[in-house]
């Protein structure tokens, strides 16, 4: 068997070239527990300081504890690396690690890899003492051949107990100095990765680790045929590198936010996890409540008492949290709620990623609840949105939302150091005596704004409620009372839409076609419209952060393009849908609510595979799209 | 206090000395004869003889008849959602040690559509004093089945009698991990009504009180039974206990002497299905307190939270 295969057993000519690449994604598959993803992540790492770009994300198995050596206990990590700026996890990858050779398949299933990929191949399994493995292993190497993909066998346990007794614990940072040859990683830069990984651990843990990335290091310089270099191009600038929930927590301590009041729910629990561990030194508290209700209910009564606070969830959650919502917006009550999407309906696909969730965020509560709603398109957003969410609540005295996703949430970039300022901060509670004569909803008519007491500050006292109010905080059910209130707190949007610019176009301002999105498509969206300008395609992009209100002037930007569609991870019908007559199709969530707000006739790509977009199906869509005029 | 200080010679002039009346707001919507009045005045004189600060008291409701509460009283209040008022208080109290928190509930507020904050809030143990009006029976959507209507209580949903029997919220609040302040009292004895709701407020964690409500609107044969029943009221008495005046002890036909440390005599009583026991059942002043926890780190200095950032960063530094 091993006669067949593109076995590189032995030394290979130490003059042989590197081949230079402007960009390459690779995948590390185990079972989980191997360690693949932080051999994912300290690559990543070591790419970004020596100034390439850089974005990761985990492969997660969906479940809990899945039985080794199969399909569902895959976990791992794609790193895609650049020369210059990487904003998405890219089509299908060039080269996979693999500790076993059923990993693989799932990531095949899902389109992961295409005719040329190659595949480093744990070969420990083709001796196994299990006859049914040794059998497994040959089958699934006539598979990868016979799919058109490069196998390549490599003695990872062999080489790896040649430094380690057990090579289950180790193999990853082996293949991290296989990778660092691989791509002409500056191995002393992996090194100190190496020993800030292990920072906490002994001096010994420290010294196998860095043996077994040399070992992996010289072991591909002698034994790989192939070899790569990836110049990087972005120099050496102060970056940090973090997933966007990680993100969102450090945006929640840069507001000066200091409750946080969530109940565990994937994918958006991990920001807790972070925040949990460093918000009490900051002068904050996470409050795991009981359930999603109680968890946004403690968040309005923290935020009415002065303490702003957020609420982290994701569908299900957001769900349960409608009533609370609207008491939010109809008491005029500051919060920020961040909803990190995932599969639906129901429970859906919690680990996977879709943008399903913005019609309900715009018009999930029952009456009329007008709020402030932006998405966060990168992960240096999720943090800059957070600071920016708590400051619009307070100032607009009103929920604002941050729709993120878990592309986002898992997705890993660096970007650059943030510079904290005092002023981000929440001020201290006002309590000094409130002015005489001043109401507690005295909306200023130009912007439906008005001050709110707050307790301790004498002279304010007042009685929050749902009930329909007039300006002096008392039930009323007038029909005067109810339409002025209402006008007043939509009157908001209106307010805050003024203070926004008009959207940047990616590409040129007018043609055949504008592409626009929201959330973590961006990165997809722009490189497969800068692919698409490459083969002479008049096609654009715009990308939506702001989602209620929007930003100005849309609709005079649209009317400079002969065809508008959205690009967005949810649901619409095909518009080739035989059973599907066009005066019944169902649209994709962004496109409706544009369509309802420019009167412009405006399509959707849409799809819910769970799955990142990729800019090759984004770049289809618009050839596909673009052919006629084309022809 | 308005008074002396210590040295005598000296007189405090307090910033300000509140009367009954700077507590009291409009005129009480509820029914006349609806035991709701009674408490509301128990807890004007209550904040008048403590001299809470109205800015600093805030009341918190649900849904109901009951959670109309804190529109009449001139302090803050929040009037929020069905069930809800325990997740909106517990954040209000979190990291605002300096205010005095009450939740006004009702039965179908605490026990139907809020049980689960209920329970929950019995095991944050945070210093909110809790007062349930219990009427058994739904009086502001017209007369339905609640959770504490004696069972084959005719209402617009049972209209044949309910079919199953009551939560017994004395008992089940009894039953719950880190319970610290457990008691009963009624709306129609005031002296004890006041008693009992002086010593919730006094005491330092989540004091329960169920208070035995009268709807003379909806069950009005309910309501003149019970009040004139003396015979099934028995008075719980102890040093360590809910102190009340001669005249209103002597209201009671029955007394028992019962000590609040032990709980598993309060859980007798609880469960005695021939008796009410008036008075409090259980204290425990150790039980932790999830609102010191949240008050510990309070005041965090923007230089802090830069450091905290800037540590945080370090760690994510390529």
């Amino acid at each position: 068997m091993s006669g067949q295969s593109t076995t590189t057993a032995g030394p290979v000519p130490a003059t042989r070239e590197r081949t230079t690449l402007s960009e390459h994604i690779v995948e590390i598959v185990s079972d989980s527990g191997e360690g693949a993803q932080k051999a994912g992540q300290s690559f990543g790492a070591i790419s970004a300081k020596m100034g390439n770009g850089v974005w990761t994300v985990e492969i997660i198995p969906s479940d809990i504890q899945p039985p080794p050596r199969t399909k569902e206990s895959a976990s791992g990590i794609r790193i895609r690396i650049g020369s210059g700026v990487v904003s998405n996890a890219g089509d299908e990858a060039n080269i996979v690690v693999a500790f076993n050779e059923i990993a693989p398949y799932s990531r095949i299933e899902q389109g992961a890899y295409q005719k040329g990929t190659k595949i480093l191949l744990e070969s420990m399994w083709a001796s196994h003492d299990d006859e049914e493995v040794r059998e497994n292993y040959a089958r699934a190497v006539a598979d990868f051949k016979r799919l058109g993909f490069e196998v390549y066998e490599i003695p990872m346990q062999e080489e790896c107990l040649k430094v380690v007794p057990d090579a289950r614990r180790g193999k990853n940072m082996w293949v991290l100095g296989l990778l660092c040859q691989l791509y002409n990683r500056d191995i002393e830069i992996a090194a100190d990765q190496i020993r800030h990984t292990f920072r906490k651990k002994s001096q010994q843990v420290v010294d196998v680790n860095l043996q077994l990335l040399q070992g992996g290091f010289e072991w591909a310089g002698k034994h790989l045929d192939f070899l790569y270099d990836l110049p990087p191009t972005l120099g050496e600038i102060d970056q940090v590198v973090m997933n966007g929930n990680e993100a969102l927590s450090l945006g929640v301590i840069a507001s000066g936010i200091e409750v946080c009041s969530m109940y565990p729910i994937t994918p958006a629990t991990s920001a807790s996890h972070h925040l949990a561990e460093c918000f009490e030194r900051a002068g904050g508290l996470v409050h795991q409540a009981e359930d999603e209700i109680a968890a946004i209910g403690f968040a309005i009564g923290s935020s009415y008492s002065g303490k702003p606070a957020v609420t982290i969830t994701s569908g299900p959650g957001l769900a349960l949290k409608t009533e609370f919502i609207g008491l939010a917006v109809m008491a005029e009550v500051p919060l920020v709620i961040i909803d990190v999407q995932r599969g639906g309906p129901s429970t859906g696909m919690p680990t996977k990623v879709e943008q399903s969730d913005l019609l309900a965020v715009l018009y999930g509560q029952p009456g009329d609840t007008p709020k402030i709603v932006l998405a966060p398109s990168t992960i240096e957003e999720c943090f800059q949105f957070v600071i920016l969410a708590r400051q619009i609540a307070e100032a607009f005295r009103t929920p604002v939302f941050v729709l993120t996703d878990s592309n986002l949430a898992t997705g890993v970039q660096p970007f650059a150091r943030p510079k904290p300022r005092k002023e981000w901060f929440a001020p201290p509670i006002d309590q000094s005596p409130w002015p005489q004569g001043l109401n507690p909803y005295e909306w200023e008519p130009s912007n439906g704004i008005s001050k709110r007491p707050i307790p301790g500050q004498r002279g304010g006292e007042f009685t929050v409620t749902g009930l329909n109010h007039n300006k002096e905080g008392r039930v009323s059910y007038l029909p005067e009372v109810n339409q002025r209130s209402s006008t007043m707190r939509s009157r908001k949007l209106a307010a805050f839409a003024r203070t926004l610019k008009p959207p940047r176009i990616h590409g040129d301002d007018q043609g055949d076609l504008l592409v626009v999105g929201w959330g973590s498509t961006r990165g997809a969206i722009e490189e497969a419209v800068d692919r698409a300008r490459a083969e002479g395609i008049a096609v654009s992009s715009l990308h939506l952060r702001f989602m209620s209100p929007f930003e100005p002037e849309l609709k005079q930007i649209f009317s400079r393009f002969k065809n508008v569609v959205t690009a967005e991870i949810n649901y619409s019908d095909a518009v080739d849908d035989e059973f599907v007559p066009a005066e019944h199709r169902r649209y994709a969530q962004l496109a409706w609510v544009l369509r309802a707000r420019t009167l412009v006739d405006i399509g959707c790509f849409s799809n819910v595979h769970g799955q990142p977009m990729r800019p090759k199906s984004i770049l289809d869509a618009i050839r596909t799209i673009t052919q006629p005029q084309n022809a | 206090m308005y008074g002396l200080k210590p040295d005598p010679c000296v007189l405090e002039v307090p910033d300000k000395y509140y009367s009954t009346g700077d507590y009291e707001k409009g005129v009480a919507r509820w029914c006349p004869g609806c035991g709701d009045h009674s408490v509301l005045s128990a807890v004007q004189r209550l904040c008048q003889e403590k001299q809470l600060p109205p800015e600093k008291t805030v009341f918190v409701s649900g849904i109901g008849c009951s959670s109309r509460f804190p529109h009449y009283m001139k302090t803050y209040g929040f009037h929020g959602l069905h069930g809800r008022a325990f997740p909106v208080a517990e954040g209000v109290k979190f990291r605002r040690p300096d205010l005095n928190v009450f939740v006004v509930t009702g039965d179908g507020d605490c026990l139907s559509i809020g049980a689960g904050h209920w329970i929950h809030s019995i095991r944050y143990n945070m210093n909110l004093t809790v007062l349930l009006f219990d009427n058994q029976i739904y009086g502001m959507t017209k007369k339905q089945t609640s959770p504490t209507s004696p069972m084959g209580t005719i209402s617009n949903t049972h209209p044949h009698g309910s079919v199953l029997p009551p939560i017994n919220p004395v008992q089940s609040t009894l039953g719950v991990a880190n319970v610290s302040f457990v008691a009963q009292t009624a709306d129609w004895i005031p002296g004890h009504l006041y008693a009992t709701i002086k010593a919730a407020h006094e005491h330092q964690g989540f004091s329960f009180v169920k208070i035995m409500m009268r709807c003379t609107k909806f069950l009005p044969e309910q309501a003149k039974q019970m009040v004139g029943d003396k015979e099934h009221m028995t008075l719980l008495q102890h040093p360590d206990g809910i102190e009340v005046d001669m005249a209103t002890a002597n209201l009671f036909k029955h007394t028992v002497q019962h000590d609040p440390k032990d709980i598993n005599k309060a859980r007798e009583y609880s469960e005695d299905p021939d008796m009410f026991y008036l008075g409090l059942y259980y204290q425990d002043k150790t039980a932790p307190r999830y609102d010191l926890y949240g008050a510990h780190n309070l005041g965090a200095t923007p230089e802090q939270k830069l450091q905290v950032l800037e540590e945080e960063f370090d760690k994510f530094a390529v």
